[in-house]
C-alpha cells in the first residue's frame, strides 16, 4: 500500500469481522459480522452490556484474543495495514508504536514490583528510545497527563497511586508511542465520578492535541455521550446501531438502544413517580445460532419475520443507520413496566429504626490515626432509604460497617429501634442480627459458591428465622417467588446463575428475617442496566411491601436519586450534607455536593459547567485543618475555612448542611453558575 | 471486564425476568470438567497405570505371585536372573520377583495414611490460623516455621530412637506430623484469601459460629489446594517411609517391602545386584507414578 494511501487510510476498520471462541470443544461465536469504522481523529464509542462482544472487538484489533479465540473471517485494518496478514516482528512494531489500549482496572495493568517510572520509561525504550533519554521522556509524559507531582511519582509503586492517578500513568505509557488509534476499554469504570470526569477531561484534551483516533469502549452511556463523535451499539455480537452520538441517543431507531436508554433512572427520576423499564429476557448464550434478529427474543416488537428473517442494517439518516425491521416503530416501544405500587408515606415521627448518635471511628495503622468517621449523627426511619453518597475513602463503608458491627465505633452509640446496640455483631442477639442484614457490591463472592440457592436460603432460614424442615423449604419457595427466581433456581449453584440473579438471591437472603433495615452497599454497580433496573425495582417493592428501611451506597447519583428519601454526603468521614433527595439535588448544595454533582456526564448532552476539584482527597490520616474540605473547595470564602470547622446545621427545615457560607449566599453563587477554577481565585488576606 | 476469559463466559449473561433462569445445559460441574481434562493427558494416565498396577499387587499380593514372598525359600540362594526366577533369589533362595510384585503393600498403606494423617491435620490448623488470624496465627506460624527446619530423616531417627521402639505406626504419625505444617501453609493461604469474600462475612452477620464457617463454609472451598497438596505430598511420603526403612527403622522385615530388600541385601549389590537393583527400581517406578499423576492434578486445579 502507498504512503498516501496509509494517511488517508481510516485508523481502525473491522470488515465483516466474525470471532469465535472455543469453549468445551465447540466454537462459540461472540462478533458476528461487525463492519466498523474509526475515522481518523474520531473518537468512536462502543457500548453494549456485559458478554455483548465489546472487550471482544478490541482485543481482536490488536490480535490479542486469549488462545482460545479466532478470527474467523473477515478482516482488521489499522491505518490501512490488514492487522491479520501481520507477521510476529510487524504484528509486534504495530503494537508497539501504532495502537495503545488502556483497561479498566489500572491496578492490574501496572506491574506492582516495579516502580512506576520504568514502566513508563519502558514504553519509550520499546520504541527505541536511548535508555538515559528514556527518563525524561518519561517525566515529561507523566506532566502531559496532569499527574500531581510527576517528579516522585517515577520513584513510586504502582500501590502508592490512588486509582485515578494509576490510570493517568497508564494514559500516559499508552500515549508516550503517540499512536494513531487509541483504544480505551471502560478506563474509568472503577474510578470516583469527580476522578472519571478528570480523566475523561484529560483524554478529551489530549485526544485534540495529538489528533489521535479512538475507540471508546463502556457500558455507561453518559461517558460515552460525553466523549465520541459517533456511535456504534452492539448486542450479542452484532452492531444493531449506529450513527452520531446525539442522534443515536436523543433518536435511538433500535429497539435495544430505547430499551437500554429507558433503564437508567435520570431527569431526576424517582421511586415514587414511576417504576423503572426493564430489558426482559437474556443476553442469547455464546454462539447461540440465530436466523433471525439477534434481539427478537426479547424485543417487544418481534414477529415472525424478526425471528425468520434477519434485518438489514439499513441507513436510515445520514450516517444513521439500524438494523431493525420496524425502526421507524422503535421510539414508541411499548414500555416494559413493573406494575405500580404506592410507597406508604415516611413518617419521621415515631422512633428511628436506626440511630446514629456521635459515630467516631479511628483506625489506628502504624502508629497513624486513621479518622475515617467524625461525629456521625443521623437516624433512619422506618420504609425510608437513606442513600449515602461521597468519593471513596469518605468513609461510606466504614458508616455501613459500624452499623452492622463489623466494624466497632471507637466512640458514639447505635440505636435500633431505640435500644442501644452492642457495638460488635458477635453481641448482638439473633433478632438483632436478623434485624439488619446487608446486599454486597458484587454478587459472585457474596454466595458461597459450593452451595446451592436452597441450601443458602435455609441456612439463613435456621439461623435468622427460627424456621427448619417442612416449613422453612416453604418459606424458602416462598422468598424466592417473591424475588422472582423460579423454583428450578433453587437447587442450583451460584455459577448457573447470572450476575442479576445471583443478586437476587442475596437480596432473598438478606429478606429472610423481615429485617427492619438492610444495607445496600453498591448493590448493582456490578450489574447491567437492564438487570440493574430490574433489581431497583425489586428493592423498591420490597419496601412498599415490607416497609424496610434502606441504608444506600452508590456513587451513581442517577440511582441514588432514584432510590433514596433523603441522602447523606460524606467526606473524609464527615457529614457535609443531608437533606430529602429533592433538596440534595436541587440545591442550594454544599460545595462538595456541588462539585459532585457536575461530575456526571449526562447522557442528553446538556452541557453543564462542570466544577473541578483539584487535587485528590486528602488522607484521612491527616486531615486539614478547619474544613476539611477547604483543600479542595472551588468556592472558599478565606481564612476562616482553614481555621475553623464549622458546624453541622439545620440550614432549611430538613438540610443540614456543613459549610461557613450562609445557604442564601450559597442559593445566589449557585443560580450565578460554576466558581471560577481554584487558580484564579484570589486568597482573601 | 477488560478481558475475555472464556472460561469465565458464562451462558446468559443478562437481564433478570420474572420467571426465566439462565440455560443450566452448558454449566457442567468443573468436577466433572476436570476428571475429564485429567483423562485427556497422557503422563497421568502412564502414572495411573503404574499405581493402579502396584495397587491391585497390594491387594492380592502372594495369592498370585509365582512363589511366596516369605516363605518358599530354596536352596538355589543368591542366583542371577533365570528363566525360573526372571529377578533371581535372594539369600534365603527365595524369589525376587515374587518378593518385588508383593512389596508394594506396606508402603502403600503406610505412605498414604501418613499424607492423609498429614493433611487432615494440615487443614485443620491451616483453617484455624487463616481464620482466626492475629496472635493465634503469629504463634502457630512461628511453630511451623520451626518444625518446617527439621529433616524429616532426621526427626525419625531422633524420635524412634528415643521411643525405642519400631513400627510402621510410629512412621505413619511422625510423618504425618512433619508433613502436617506443609499443608497447614498451604491451607492457611488459600483460608486467608478466602476469608475475605463477602459470603463469609455472610455468615457471621447471621450469627455462625467459627467452626461453621471454617468447616461448612470456606473448607468446601479450599478443597483443590488441599487436593493438589495431598498428591505431592504423597510422593514425598513414600521416599520418607523408605528413607526410614532403609535404615532400618521403618517397615521390619520379614515384610518384602522394597526398602526392606534394599536395606538387606544392598551390600551385596556387587556382584549379587538383583537383589537390590529390582525392589529399588521399584521404588522408582512408584514415586514417578505419583508424581505424574500429582503434576497433572496440579496442573487440572490450579490452571
Amino acid at each position: 500500500m502507498s504512503l498516501a494511501a496509509e494517511i488517508s487510510a481510516p485508523a481502525l476498520e473491522f470488515e465483516q469481522l466474525d470471532v469465535a471462541f472455543r469453549v468445551r470443544g465447540k466454537d462459540r461465536q461472540v462478533l458476528r459480522g461487525v463492519n466498523l469504522t474509526v475515522a481518523r481523529g474520531e473518537s468512536y464509542g462502543l457500548v453494549g452490556e456485559s458478554g455483548c462482544g465489546k472487550s471482544t472487538a478490541a482485543l481482536a484489533a490488536v490480535r490479542y484474543l486469549a488462545r482460545n479465540g479466532r478470527v474467523r473471517s473477515g478482516a482488521i485494518r489499522i491505518a490501512g495495514k490488514d492487522v491479520l496478514a501481520l507477521n510476529g516482528s510487524e504484528l509486534r512494531r504495530l503494537r508497539a508504536n501504532d495502537v495503545a489500549m488502556v483497561y479498566q482496572n489500572p491496578g492490574a495493568a501496572l506491574n506492582p514490583s516495579l516502580k512506576v517510572g520504568a514502566q513508563v520509561m519502558e514504553s519509550f525504550v520499546a520504541r527505541g528510545v536511548a535508555r538515559r533519554e528514556a527518563g525524561n521522556r518519561a517525566l515529561e509524559a507523566l506532566q502531559r497527563v496532569q499527574i500531581a507531582d510527576p517528579a516522585s511519582v517515577l520513584g513510586r509503586y504502582p500501590h502508592q497511586l490512588s486509582g485515578g492517578m494509576q490510570q493517568r500513568a497508564i494514559i500516559a505509557m499508552a500515549l508516550a508511542k503517540n499512536p494513531s488509534l487509541l483504544i480505551l476499554d471502560e478506563p474509568t469504570t472503577g474510578l470516583d465520578a469527580t476522578v472519571e470526569a478528570e480523566v475523561l477531561d484529560l483524554v478529551s484534551q489530549l485526544q485534540a492535541e495529538l489528533q489521535t483516533s479512538v475507540l471508546f469502549i463502556s457500558h455507561n452511556l453518559g461517558v460515552i455521550a460525553k466523549m465520541c463523535n459517533r456511535v456504534g451499539v452492539l448486542y450479542a455480537g452484532r452492531l444493531v446501531e449506529e450513527g452520531p452520538v446525539r442522534t443515536v441517543l436523543n433518536d435511538p431507531r433500535h429497539p435495544y438502544t430505547v430499551g437500554l436508554l429507558r433503564c437508567i433512572p435520570r431527569g431526576g427520576a424517582r421511586k415514587d413517580h414511576g417504576r423503572l423499564d426493564t430489558i426482559p429476557g437474556f443476553l442469547p448464550q455464546l454462539g447461540a445460532e440465530m436466523p433471525g434478529c439477534v434481539y427478537a427474543d426479547r424485543c417487544p416488537l418481534a414477529d415472525e419475520r424478526c425471528v425468520a428473517e434477519e434485518p438489514p442494517f439499513a441507513e436510515i439518516a445520514p450516517g444513521h443507520a439500524t438494523r431493525c425491521w420496524y425502526h421507524e416503530l422503535a421510539p414508541d416501544l411499548p414500555r416494559v413496566l413493573a406494575e405500580d405500587i404506592t410507597l406508604p408515606q415516611v413518617s419521621r415521627e415515631g422512633v428511628p429504626v436506626v440511630r446514629f448518635d456521635d459515630i467516631s471511628k479511628i483506625f489506628k495503622q502504624r502508629g497513624h490515626e486513621v479518622r475515617a468517621l467524625e461525629g456521625i449523627s443521623s437516624s433512619i426511619w422506618p420504609g425510608e432509604t437513606l442513600g449515602v453518597v461521597g468519593e471513596s475513602g469518605s468513609g461510606k463503608t466504614t458508616l455501613a460497617r459500624t452499623l452492622l458491627g463489623i466494624v466497632d465505633p471507637t466512640s458514639g452509640v447505635i440505636e435500633l429501634d431505640g435500644r442501644e446496640l452492642a457495638p460488635h455483631f458477635t453481641k448482638r442477639s439473633p433478632d438483632e442480627l436478623a434485624a439488619l442484614q446487608i446486599v454486597f457490591q458484587n454478587p459472585d463472592s457474596a454466595l458461597n459458591r459450593r452451595h446451592s440457592v436452597q441450601r443458602i436460603l435455609l441456612r439463613s432460614l435456621k439461623k435468622l428465622a427460627g424456621v427448619k424442615g417442612a416449613e422453612a423449604e416453604r418459606r424458602a419457595l416462598e422468598l424466592a417467588e417473591r424475588v422472582r427466581l423460579s423454583e428450578r433456581t433453587l437447587t442450583q449453584k451460584p455459577v448457573q446463575l447470572s450476575g442479576g440473579l445471583k443478586q437476587r438471591v442475596a437480596i432473598a437472603r438478606a429478606f429472610v428475617g423481615n429485617p427492619s433495615l438492610v444495607v445496600c452497599d453498591e448493590p448493582t454497580s456490578a450489574l447491567d442496566v437492564s438487570v440493574q433496573a430490574a433489581i431497583l425495582n425489586l428493592l423498591v417493592e420490597l419496601q412498599a411491601e415490607r416497609g424496610v428501611a434502606f441504608l444506600f451506597i452508590s456513587h451513581d447519583l442517577g440511582v441514588v436519586r432514584y432510590i433514596s428519601d433523603r441522602i447523606a454526603v460524606l467526606y473524609l468521614g464527615r457529614l457535609m450534607e443531608l437533606g430529602t433527595a429533592e433538596v440534595v439535588f436541587a440545591g442550594p448544595h454544599h460545595p462538595y455536593t456541588e462539585a459532585l454533582l457536575s461530575a456526571v456526564p449526562t447522557i442528553d448532552g446538556a452541557v453543564r459547567e462542570r466544577i473541578k476539584l483539584e487535587g485528590e482527597i486528602p488522607s484521612a490520616a491527616d486531615p486539614p485543618s478547619g474544613c476539611v474540605f477547604n483543600t479542595r473547595c472551588p468556592r472558599k470564602v478565606g481564612a476562616i475555612c482553614e481555621q475553623e470547622e464549622p458546624p453541622f446545621v439545620e440550614v432549611e427545615p430538613g438540610h443540614w448542611m456543613r459549610c461557613h457560607i450562609p445557604i442564601e449566599e450559597l442559593r445566589r453563587l449557585q443560580s450565578a453558575g460554576a466558581p471560577p477554577s481554584r487558580e484564579d481565585v484570589v486568597p482573601i488576606p | 471486564m477488560s478481558v475475555v476469559d472464556p472460561d469465565l463466559i458464562g451462558p446468559g449473561a443478562g437481564g433478570a425476568p420474572p420467571t426465566l433462569v439462565a440455560p443450566a445445559s452448558e454449566a457442567r460441574t468443573a468436577r466433572n470438567e476436570r476428571l475429564r481434562l485429567l483423562l485427556r493427558t497422557p503422563t497421568v494416565l502412564v502414572g495411573a497405570f503404574v499405581l493402579l498396577f502396584w495397587v491391585t499387587f497390594a491387594i492380592l499380593g502372594d495369592r498370585i505371585t509365582p512363589y511366596d514372598p516369605i516363605f518358599d525359600q530354596s536352596q538355589d540362594v543368591l542366583v542371577g536372573p533365570s528363566s525360573e526366577h526372571w529377578f533371581g533369589t535372594d539369600t534365603l533362595g527365595r524369589d525376587v520377583f515374587s518378593r518385588v510384585l508383593a512389596g508394594s503393600r506396606d508402603i502403600l498403606l503406610v505412605a498414604p495414611a501418613a499424607t492423609l494423617l498429614g493433611t487432615v491435620l494440615g487443614t485443620a490448623i491451616g483453617l484455624v490460623i487463616g481464620y482466626f488470624r492475629r496472635r493465634v496465627d503469629d504463634v502457630v506460624s512461628r511453630v511451623i516455621d520451626a518444625i518446617l527446619v527439621l529433616p524429616v530423616i532426621l526427626t525419625g531417627v531422633v524420635v524412634i530412637t528415643a521411643l525405642g521402639s519400631r513400627s510402621p505406626l510410629i512412621v505413619t504419625i511422625l510423618i504425618g506430623i512433619v508433613f502436617a505444617p506443609l499443608v497447614a501453609r498451604t491451607v492457611r493461604a488459600a483460608v486467608l484469601a478466602e476469608s475475605e469474600l463477602d459470603y463469609v462475612q455472610a455468615a457471621r452477620l447471621r450469627g455462625e459460629r467459627a467452626p461453621y464457617v471454617m468447616f461448612k463454609e470456606i473448607l468446601p472451598n479450599v478443597m483443590p489446594p488441599i487436593v493438589v497438596e495431598f498428591t505431592v505430598r504423597l510422593g514425598y511420603a513414600i521416599f520418607a517411609v523408605a528413607g526410614l526403612t532403609f535404615i532400618g527403622l521403618g517397615i521390619q522385615p520379614p515384610s518384602p517391602d522394597w526398602a526392606v530388600q534394599v536395606f538387606e541385601y544392598y551390600s551385596f549389590v556387587d556382584p549379587y545386584w538383583w537383589a537390590t537393583v529390582f525392589p529399588a527400581l521399584a521404588i522408582a517406578s512408584l514415586v514417578i507414578a505419583v508424581n505424574l499423576v500429582a503434576d497433572g492434578v496440579r496442573e487440572v486445579y490450579e490452571r
